[in-house]
């Protein structure tokens, strides 16, 4: 058992709904108790969809237990058959219905239903909502593109000359953090570059549509978590490569321009050559100096927590003092893209632990999920959301795509907007004791209320951490108090251990600058 | 409006009204939900939900994420060597609690609470709570109840803690008959209901669930008990099987209902009824001022409720006596003729009532119904406006302070909002 307090993804049977959601005319029969239809509200209400997911539970209860729950299966889909015509029919259990052991797949066959019938199974006690929507879709695109696989061993057909280059955009599911938004982005860089996209999925794509990926000529990797092993399977069976690069920031889009050019044998060099982008500029100009060596906490699903920090690192001129992910089947990843930045990597989906971190490493900025908005709010700290899971403001009514060039803008001012501005940061510095400039001050673009002032924890924290020796003179903790509170922690830890180390029991206002020089080498 | 209903009287002279009953999907919470709401009730008691991954994101997902500084409820998610074997999974369990009792020494009460695969695989909490409690006492008080989704529908998971909590309450320790208000409400309602009981001299009432758990109801043969919520059959069974006497009465929802509510309590307590006209009367009149810019509103619409909190046919009673508005179905979940009877009485005789669900059969009948409103779930909301089919939230009406006089016309607010809000919106 895991004590859990929040959960970063729910059931994998969620992330089935993900991918059934996103399609058109496909049904999905999920054997599952009364109850299991909260899942309904993620999609109506966080992403506001006008639908109802295209999902049948069979809502068994303890009565049906004694009785025939199979035939309550049955009955289900072969109703939900009648009702809803689809073109395909996804079946399976959620965790109480996988107790019962009643084979949704089996029982679906043996209805002999006129269409394809794919059953997933997906194992409730060991695996998670991401792992879910990837096997989902792997077991779709299997089923259903499968029956026009060539045999093994034949290769490739030639792409006729005159003829544009086909790739198909894979992973972009309902509940998905601006997939919505990116597949447009990335759909019209293609267009740019005179690449068709035959089939986007399984956000949009009908099962007839999946049944037809085979005859794109490559495969473009939008979400690794949830299209990976469908990729892999489709470059087994019709010899389709795929993209490595995900198009997040302005040097890994450049790079997936040159990737997919190559793949397509088109000349990219007219589209690398506009400035597509202004955050390259924005990031030069002299405004934001200020963003120089920021820290930044980061932590989401491994592709964007790591496109996160090279963006962060690179692209924006912050110092990453911490990157993690949720997603443990991306702990390589996570632990690559880690020694890059010389920080330990933080591979957990416990939410205490991530809050821990965080008041640990005292960020000046915080990219994360929905989780982390809380954590970096109670914490007083500046955040932006750049991974699932998300919440309903994280589907904004304007278009806000993270991929792409345009993507690019977007990430430069969701990101730089909740920091303080860099005069205003320079006068806080200096007049500690203005009344109006409080301690724990927000921007002031921002008004009160938007982030709650720090409360004096991530100090105590360290105070905790650091098991003092040292004592504070009352002219020392002043002057303490007079250095900006999001490095005050920072500031009293090193000089507690310059102290420590240096055997000094008092710690007088010379302890803290010479402690402030030593830490400055 | 002046009803006066019998305190004792039961469903003989109920006119036997048509009841549709289905099954299929249902398209409600499962009792786990409940905590939600009770964890902020009882301020020093923590749910530990016994259960899987699925759980802790229905209990997130329903609280719509709210984060508190740190929730009083968590899960203890199985994972697949608990399934395995059971020895383990109760090993797993007294690690998980210990866990948490060192992490949260504020906590003075704590539930296990069953879930449906905790059911399905047998794992017996009530010996655990047993078990533990004795480990943890007196610090601890451990109880457990079941919020599974194959027992439980939504409202049905506080029926089973309040129904957890009466043997643990304390026997009366006077001759006195004391009164005790049953069912979560919001703390300005019990509030005003203490004013109210104590103008009517009927001395201190109790309530279950209490704000904190060291203050248990007194429980016995003295107690004479109201339903402040119409989802408590358990919870009413166990107290009648401690001696307490439930008064009949409708749901303080609206005047009539708050009104015949009390009127219950001061009959059975023996208050005069020109002392009971006194102190109900500016009450009544004040509210019954606010609600009437509602029936202006709401008046002749049409609403159609579809099945979730077992309010619903208190609320269709409110909805049609008050406000003038016209049924066209009324959906609940689970129907208690006996809880009932004095609700079902005061509705039309030609009302269409539904006890369970078939959520696809359901949306048709209501489709082709086209009402002015519809109440529904988070699930079904959006989908209907987007058919332009106006709804409410039911999950609000749970949510919000909605009993008692001074919430009568905040009640009927939240019916005619979106309404209002959809007469406004030009775009």
């Amino acid at each position: 058992m895991q004590l859990t307090v929040w959960t970063y993804e729910g059931p994998p049977h969620v992330g089935a709904m993900r991918v059934a959601t996103g399609m058109d005319g496909l049904h999905y029969v999920l054997h599952a108790p009364q109850g299991d239809t909260y899942a309904d509200l993620l999609f109506t209400m966080i992403e506001r969809r006008d639908r109802r997911p295209p999902v049948t539970y069979t809502t068994f209860s303890a009565r049906d237990l004694g009785g025939d729950t199979a035939e309550l299966f049955k009955n289900a889909a072969q109703k939900a058959y009648d009702r809803f015509q689809p073109q395909a029919m996804l079946v399976g259990a959620s965790c109480t219905g996988s107790l019962i052991q009643d084979d949704p797949g089996g029982l679906a066959r043996a209805l002999d239903l006129p269409i394809p019938v794919v059953a997933v199974d997906l194992p409730a006690y060991q695996r998670k909502e991401n792992w879910g929507a990837a096997e989902t879709f792997y077991q779709l695109v299997r089923a259903l593109a499968g029956p026009s696989a060539p045999a093994p061993g034949i290769p490739r057909p030639q792409r006729a000359a005159g003829v544009r280059a086909r790739c198909n955009l894979l992973g972009p599911t309902a509940l998905g953090f601006r997939h919505r938004d990116d597949i447009v982005e990335i759909t019209s860089l293609l267009a740019k570059l005179g690449i068709d996209v035959n089939v986007t999925a399984p956000m949009g794509a009908t099962p007839t549509d999946i049944a037809r990926l085979g005859e794109a000529d490559f495969n473009v990797v939008l979400y690794p978590e949830i299209a990976g092993q469908a990729a892999s399977w489709l470059q087994r069976t019709f010899g389709q490569s795929f993209t490595k690069t995900v198009p997040i920031g302005v040097s890994a889009t450049r790079e997936f321009v040159e990737e997919v050019a190559k793949l397509a044998g088109v000349d990219a060099s007219a589209t690398l050559a506009t400035d597509a982008t202004r955050l390259p500029w924005y990031s030069r100009s002299v405004d934001s100096t200020y963003l120089t060596g920021k820290r930044v906490f980061i932590f989401g699903d491994a592709t964007h927590a790591v496109a996160a920090a090279r963006i962060a690192s690179d692209e924006l001129g912050f110092k990453v003092v911490g990157l993690g992910t949720y997603s443990r089947e991306f702990g390589r990843e996570i632990r690559e893209a880690a020694k890059r930045y010389d920080v330990e990597p933080l591979i957990t989906d416990d939410y205490l632990e991530v809050e821990a971190k965080v008041a640990e490493l005292q960020p000046e900025l915080v990219l994360g999920t929905q989780m982390e908005r809380h954590i970096a709010k109670r914490l007083g700290v500046p955040c932006a959301v750049i991974s699932a899971p998300v919440h309903v403001q994280d589907f904004p009514a304007r278009y806000a795509p993270q991929m792409g060039f345009e993507g690019a803008n977007v990430i430069f001012d969701t990101w730089v907007h909740p920091l303080m501005m860099g005069l205003e940061e320079h006068l806080l510095a200096m007049f500690k004791d203005d009344f109006e400039f409080k301690d724990g001050a927000v921007p002031s673009h921002l008004g009160a209320g938007h982030s709650a002032p720090v409360a004096d924890r991530p100090v105590q924290v360290s105070v905790l951490a650091s098991n003092i020796a040292a004592v504070w003179a009352a002219d020392a903790e002043k002057e303490l108090h007079k250095i900006p509170f999001f490095v005050r922690g920072k500031a009293r830890r090193n000089t507690e251990r310059f102290a420590n180390e240096n055997g000094v029991a008092t710690i007088t206002i010379e302890t803290l600058y010479d402690a402030k020089a030593h830490y400055a080498r | 409006m002046n009803v006066h209903v019998q305190g004792c009287q039961v469903a003989a002279d109920v006119a036997p009204k048509s009841i549709r009953r289905e099954s299929g999907q249902r398209e409600v919470f499962c009792g786990l939900t409940g905590i939600v709401w009770l964890h902020r009730k009882i301020q020093d008691a923590f749910f530990l939900v016994v259960g899987s991954r699925t759980c802790a994101h229905l209990i997130q997902s329903a609280a719509g994420v709210m984060i508190f500084a740190e929730p009083r409820f968590a899960t203890a998610i199985m994972e697949e060597k608990d399934l395995a074997g059971l020895t383990d999974a109760n090993d797993e369990l007294d690690r998980i609690v210990a866990q948490l009792i060192a992490r949260r020494p504020d906590i003075r009460l704590l539930f296990l609470v069953g879930s449906c695969p905790s059911e399905v695989i047998k794992l017996d909490l009530s010996r655990a709570a047993l078990r533990l409690s004795q480990k943890f006492s007196p610090a601890v008080r451990i109880l457990n109840y079941s919020g599974s989704g194959i027992e439980t529908t939504f409202t049905q998971g506080e029926d089973a803690c309040l129904a957890s909590l009466v043997p643990a309450a304390p026997p009366n320790g006077t001759s006195e008959d004391q009164l005790l208000i049953v069912g979560s409400l919001a703390d300005v309602v019990e509030d005003q209901f203490i004013r109210l009981f104590d103008a009517l001299g009927i001395g201190a009432v109790q309530f279950l669930p209490p704000r904190n758990s060291a203050a248990l109801p007194e429980i016995g043969p003295n107690t004479k008990f109201l339903l402040a919520q119409p989802f408590l059959a358990d919870t009413a069974r166990a107290l009648e099987d401690r001696g307490a006497v439930r008064l009949a009465a409708p749901f303080p929802l609206g005047v009539e209902g708050t009104t015949a509510w009390l009127r219950a309590a001061a009959d059975a307590f023996g208050v005069a009824p020109a002392s009971f006209e006194t102190v109900t009367g500016p009450h009544r009149i004040r509210a019954e001022r606010a609600l009437v810019r509602y029936r202006d509103q709401l008046g002749g619409r049409r609403i159609f409720l579809f099945p979730d909190s077992q309010l619903e046919i208190p609320l269709a009673r409110f909805l049609s006596r008050e406000l003038s508005m016209q049924l066209v179905e009324v959906g609940t979940p689970y129907l208690h003729r006996e809880h009932l009877a004095e609700e079902l009485r005061l509705l039309p005789d030609d009302v269409v009532l539904s006890e369970g669900q078939d959520v696809d059969l359901q949306l048709d009948r209501c489709r082709a119904a086209r009402p002015d409103l519809v109440v529904c779930g988070l699930g079904l909301a959006n989908p209907l406006e987007a058919e332009g089919i106006t709804t409410k939230w039911s999950i609000e009406l749970v949510f919000t302070p909605i009993q008692g006089y001074e919430q009568a016309a905040d009640l009927a607010e939240l019916f005619a909002r979106p309404l209002v809000r959809r007469a406004k919106l030009v775009a």
